[in-house]
């Protein structure tokens, strides 16, 4: 019984981690620098954990499979051991802080400067995504760089404006509001999320973040897409009965391909 | 001439006549913790029958089923489920588990029969305050039940109910089962409180002579400690869903900010915060994760320690982690927020707390491995679920050092990553605890011992079905697979990379897994009326003081004579003693005399 229970012990603790890493069901591509180096802090955290959690493994069969058969002598009376205590608690909790420090400066990239809404950079592309029941609104700002004021009273789904913008107002009338996020291929892009109902959540795999959509709030999220293709945006906080198709394609293309597609846009629109 | 065995005498309790007095309205623990463990026994088997549909809807969406157009005729109009129904399954199932399972049989069941008797006391110390917080749940239970059969239905928010989707009626189907819901959940808040008080006041107060606070079991630290945390943890859930009650009802805005336009209607509120509700709910939520796994770590450090013949290693480094653990327990809530909107900056505070938590859980996993070191293991079946809780336990656990880095969390957050770590490490292994409790104290509770070989196929089923239902939702995490789905094919990526026979295994496997607990629920039935009886009073030939006594107590436990306690709760192989365990209550010498 003993050997039965240890060797199944590690043969689930391998069922589970070897397809981890050898399994065809890894991480999408990365395709922006902040996604491969969120990548690397996954690797680094999945190796230390991987062992933390084979040795766990490993030590708790063996541990059936030695003391678990027919022993003629007695138990050991051990009461504990502060030296072991100390070995695991100062092992621990090293290892634990140290990934989290490890992965902070990932995190204060794709936050922190967005939350600042450092101006500098006038080259960013800023664009506004904005989660409704059951689709996702992209609104760019138009030739004048300004997106136009809102009123929730001006929305009207049926003459193209989901969003409420004032068309009379001059920063609005240029603004496009389109179903999907085409993005220049290399440029910087702020996105600025919000709701106009319920929680929803910007995610696209490719990039590795993730953000809620809150009504009230504005959301921001800073990356630079590095390579062309299409992917999807997957809703990902419940938002009700239609969740799980509530989706978009971001597209990220050549920055020429990228303008002619917004003027063609602009003038679908008029 | 070794000392003999002494006792307190106190007074007795009369034993209630009517039936009604002694089965149903009872005032005697160990009834009421039957009770519980009942209730978490049906509530068991609802929430896995839900868990069972939503499997089944995942894989095959359009497939009638007749009984289902007949239990749910709007959830399942033709038999075939509706997206919302799914919705309504995944809240139901999330809400059942977590409050009717997880938070009753560990310690409402178990805490309540054991805890008395294991402290040497006659009952608990306020035994008509113990009947109503059981009868409240039980209220909340039958509240929440209702739900599935008010206009609408169940409600489809989540077990997390995150407003304004939970709040307001234009976002979802416009019924009265939310609220059915948030007063299901204020009641069992209040018979939480309720209960937690009692065990407290028990635990301090209750305690025969010479049980002092560092002979107590490690079960009795789990009960008490939980005891503290849910004292803490439910009064500010119970504040957050009035707050969400009167959202719904009375216009009022506490979750609701201004300007929402929902299907093309302007909603006419303003001032309030969806994130506040989130900060209210995992300011209980997180805890709760404690409330229903300290109990669990209790019984299996008593039952590693029991079938290993060895103390506990390290009984104060236990104590004092399950002390860490419920004291950090309550600052780390923000780590299920790191996407929530809410100021990145307060994420490293979050994620080094929640970080340093993993390091008590890893002295607890390392004692446990310590516990069996150099032992003489008996591996009956509650020491092989102990074992399976380990082995859970630290595959469930050692996710969380992904998700605690919000940097990864990022990417986890939301999908079935977070679904497989949750149920691992607190669904699975608190459950596996329960096994091992009921397996092991089942002789003491009805007399009678379970069946051992049904209970072993029980464990194997269970041990490679969890593993097969839990292990490839990691994989549909890192593809990016977001939870709560109700349908597969939403999202085309996930296709392309062969998510949908991930989900195929995972519903095979979750069919053997449900079967296996059908199995344990014919041995438990069966093997309270015909299990065969244990040679003792003490089969395992445990040291607690409820194997002193006869199976099952009496009323009043220790019928007026409660012994003193001489020593810790796991002398086990003391050197220069004649047999392996010396029991709580005996003397120095005691073994040596017989």
């Amino acid at each position: 019984m003993a050997f039965i229970v240890a060797v199944a012990i590690w043969l689930l603790a391998l069922a589970l981690l070897l397809p981890a890493w050898f399994g065809p069901w890894g991480f999408p591509e990365a395709i922006t620098p902040l996604a491969r180096q969120i990548d690397s802090r996954m690797t680094l955290t999945f190796v230390l954990s991987g062992a933390i959690f084979l040795l766990s493994q490993f030590a708790l069969g063996y541990a059936v499979l030695r003391f678990g058969r027919k022993r003629k002598e007695a138990a050991t009376y051990i009461e504990g051991s502060a030296r072991w205590e100390m070995l695991w608690t100062a092992g621990g909790a090293a290892i634990f802080i140290g990934l989290s420090l490890a992965s902070y400066s990932a995190w204060a990239e794709a936050r922190f400067d967005a939350e600042r809404h450092s101006a500098g950079d006038a080259d960013r592309l800023i664009v506004e995504v904005v989660g409704q029941q059951f689709v996702w609104n992209i609104r760019y700002t138009g030739p004048d760089g300004d997106f136009g004021p809102t009123d929730p009273k001006l929305i009207d789904d049926s003459m193209g404006n989901a969003l409420g913008v004032d068309r009379t107002h001059p920063m609005g009338e240029d603004d496009l509001i389109v179903p999907r996020l085409a993005l220049p291929v290399g440029r910087e892009v702020e996105i600025v999320l919000k709701s106009k109902d319920v929680l929803h959540n910007f995610f696209v795999p490719e990039l590795r973040i993730k953000l809620d959509a809150v009504p009230g709030l504005e959301g921001r999220l800073r990356f630079t897409p590095d390579k062309k293709g299409t992917y999807e945006i997957a809703c990902s906080e419940l938002c009700g009965l239609g969740h799980y198709r509530m989706r978009a394609f971001m597209e990220v293309m050549e920055p020429a391909a990228f303008e002619t597609w917004l003027s063609e846009q602009a003038q679908y629109v008029q | 001439m070794p000392e003999a065995i002494t006792y307190t005498e106190v007074e007795r309790h009369a034993e209630p006549k009517s039936f009604v007095g002694r089965w149903i309205f009872s005032t005697d623990h160990k009834v009421i913790g039957i009770q519980y463990l009942l209730l978490a026994i049906v509530a068991a088997f609802v929430g896995m029958a839900l868990s069972m549909l939503m499997r089944i809807r995942l894989v095959w969406p359009d497939r009638p089923y007749a009984f289902l157009e007949t239990l749910f005729p709007t959830g399942a109009p033709d038999g075939v489920m509706t997206p919302e129904f799914y919705l309504a399954l995944l809240t139901m199932h999330g809400t059942i588990m977590v409050f009717m399972v997880l938070t009753t049989a560990p310690q409402g069941g178990f805490g309540n029969y054991f805890l008395p008797i294991q402290i040497g006391a006659a009952d608990m110390a306020f035994p008509r305050l113990n009947m109503l917080a059981f009868w409240l749940t039980f209220l909340s239970f039958m509240t929440l039940m209702a739900a599935f059969f008010v206009t609408g239905g169940a409600p489809g928010s989540g077990w997390t109910a995150y407003p304004p989707l939970s709040a307001l009626r234009e976002a979802t189907s416009a019924g009265n089962g939310q609220d059915l819901w948030i007063a299901s959940i204020a009641i069992f808040c209040l018979a939480s409180v309720l209960s937690a008080i009692n065990f407290i006041v028990t635990t301090l107060e209750m305690r025969t002579q010479g049980m002092t606070l560092m002979r107590m079991p490690l079960t009795v630290w789990g009960w008490f400690t939980t005891a503290v945390i849910g004292l803490l943890a439910f009064g500010v859930l119970l504040a957050g869903g009035i707050l969400l009650l009167m959202d719904r009802n009375l216009d009022t805005s506490f979750f609701i900010p201004a300007g929402l336009v929902v299907s093309d209607r302007l909603i006419d509120r303003a001032g309030g915060s969806p994130i506040l509700w989130q900060h209210l709910f995992w300011f209980f939520g997180h805890p709760e994760v404690y409330i229903a796994i300290l109990p669990g770590m209790g019984i299996i450090s008593h039952v590693l320690a029991t079938f290993s013949r060895k103390p506990v290693f390290g009984y104060r480094a236990m104590i004092y982690a399950m002390g860490a653990i419920a004291g950090l327990g309550f600052v780390v809530w923000g780590h299920h927020m790191f996407v929530s909107g809410m100021s990145p900056y307060s994420a490293m505070t979050f994620s080094i707390l929640t970080m340093a938590i993993g390091v008590p859980s890893a002295i607890k996993t390392f004692n446990w491995i310590g516990t069996m070191w150099g032992g003489r293991l008996r591996l009956d079946s509650p020491m092989l679920y102990a074992i399976g809780f380990v082995s859970i336990f630290v595959a469930g656990g050692i996710t969380g050092l992904f998700l605690g880095q919000p940097a990864l969390d990022m990417y986890f957050h939301d999908t079935y990553f977070v679904v497989a770590h949750f149920h691992l490490i607190m669904g699975v292994a608190a459950v596996m605890a329960m096994f091992a409790g009921l397996v092991y104290w089942f002789p003491k509770m009805f007399g009678r011992m379970m069946n051992e070989p049904l209970n072993k196929l029980h464990f194997w089923l269970t041990m490679f079905g969890v593993y097969g239902v839990f292990g490839p939702m990691h994989f549909l995490g890192t593809l990016g697979h977001p939870r709560r789905y109700a349908e597969i094919s939403g999202v085309d990526y996930l296709a392309e990379r062969g998510s949908a026979e991930l989900h195929y295994f995972i519903t095979i496997a979750s069919m053997i897994l449900v079967t296996a607990q059908l199995l344990f629920l014919v041995n438990f039935l069966w093997s309270l009326f015909a299990g065969k009886k244990p040679q003792s009073d003490n089969p395992w030939e445990s040291t607690s003081l409820e194997w002193t006594l006869p199976s099952p107590p009496p009323h009043d436990n220790f019928a007026g004579r409660i012994p003193v306690v001489r020593r810790g709760p796991y002398d086990y192989s003391v050197p220069g003693s004649a047999k392996d365990f010396l029991m709580q209550h005996e003397p120095d010498g005691a073994g040596a005399a017989e």
